[in-house]
């Protein structure tokens, strides 16, 4: 712990309590309040932005609750905003998503029960919480995950409430800077990471530009896609 | 109206079929070793396409805006052992500055 640069470690260790379950559940819960709170205000934006384009109050409320999923949701309203079709929104958001399938792969052999409890616990998915449990060598944490989930989607569906309600006395969250916020806390995440060594650091590399090429010619997920894709050609290539 | 709340429920059935599939797929298994060295690579990748497209991406365009200035200073401040709330505090006031003044 002492080697710790960017403090990584006061994020993601809940310390003697992670020996326990429920105190790993809270160390989640925890390690994800900087989180929800940049989710909650995306959430208000996003309320602002269903207000603005005739969806009521109730709509973008519901939707939050259902879908829980800030790029799919944007991306929902960006194409029926611009007049698209039901089915181009939902390709649009099942392709920003695709990537919840590799790291639901990823954390499938530490969830619990049968099928049933598999898929819900499956939707704790995102990716704030399963960055932040992932525990290097390809290990994730299940109740820290889950735990920082929990206040995410308390923020994300309060956050979506407050911006359809309130919109007009809030004006754009742009001009607080804070869409940065994912970036910066992805490029935290990242850093712990690259930690991993030298091969976590060429893969991030090639998946930066890999991504950053793929920007200009294909939809918007692709890139994530891409890049994750890029990663298993690698593992699969050079592993033992 | 209607058709938004069949995007709506469209949108939220997909993406719960997404995030089922991995975990009733597999199931309790214990991922073959040549799995498991992908998944070690998945979240550097990841994460490192989250950053620059979130950073750099807007519409399918490539633009060098205030965000990149935000992220870079969230970059320096991590490097030099800053706390990570401070150093995405800094982004986001670089980013908003840049905004009202630049």
């Amino acid at each position: 712990m002492t080697n710790n640069p960017g403090g990584c470690e006061d994020l993601r260790s809940g310390g003697e309590e992670q020996e326990t379950s429920s105190g790993s559940y809270r160390a989640g819960a925890r390690a994800a309040i900087p989180f929800a709170l940049a989710v909650f205000v995306v959430g208000i934006s996003f309320g602002v932005l269903a207000r603005s384009l005739g969806w009521g109050i109730i709509a973008p409320i519901v939707f939050s609750v259902i879908a829980f999923s800030g790029s799919a949701q944007f991306a929902v309203a960006a194409v029926l905003g611009a007049g698209g079709s039901v089915i181009a929104a939902i390709l649009a958001a099942v392709l920003l998503n695709a990537r919840f399938g590799p790291m639901g792969v990823a954390v499938a052999p530490y969830l619990k029960g049968g099928p049933l409890r598999r898929a819900l616990e499956g939707q704790a998915v995102v990716d704030s919480s399963w960055a932040l449990a992932s525990r290097g060598g390809g290990r994730f944490d299940r109740e820290f995950m889950i735990g920082a989930t929990v206040p995410q989607a308390f923020a994300w569906i309060f956050g979506t409430a407050i911006g359809t309600v309130g919109g007009d006395f809030i004006g754009d969250p742009e001009r607080l800077g804070l869409d940065v916020i994912f970036p910066a806390f992805f490029l935290v995440l990242l850093v712990e990471e690259l930690r991993g060594g030298r091969r976590a650091v060429v893969v991030a590399l090639v998946a930066a530009v890999l991504a950053l090429t793929l920007v200009p010619f294909a939809p918007p997920g692709v890139p994530v896609i891409a890049a994750a894709c890029m990663a298993a050609l690698v593992g699969l290539r050079r592993s033992p | 109206m209607t058709t938004l709340w069949v995007a709506m429920v469209g949108v939220a059935l997909a993406s719960a079929a997404i995030k089922a599939a991995g975990p009733v797929l597999v199931g309790g298994r214990e991922l073959p070793p040549r799995v498991v060295s992908v998944i070690a690579l998945l979240a550097p990748a990841l994460l490192a396409a989250l950053v620059v497209t979130e950073t750099f991406g807007e519409d399918r365009h490539l633009v060098l805006d205030e965000r990149a200035l935000g992220v870079a200073v969230a970059g320096i401040a991590l490097a030099l052992r800053v706390p990570v709330l401070l150093a995405v505090a800094l982004a986001a006031a670089t980013t908003a500055l840049t905004r009202a003044f630049g």
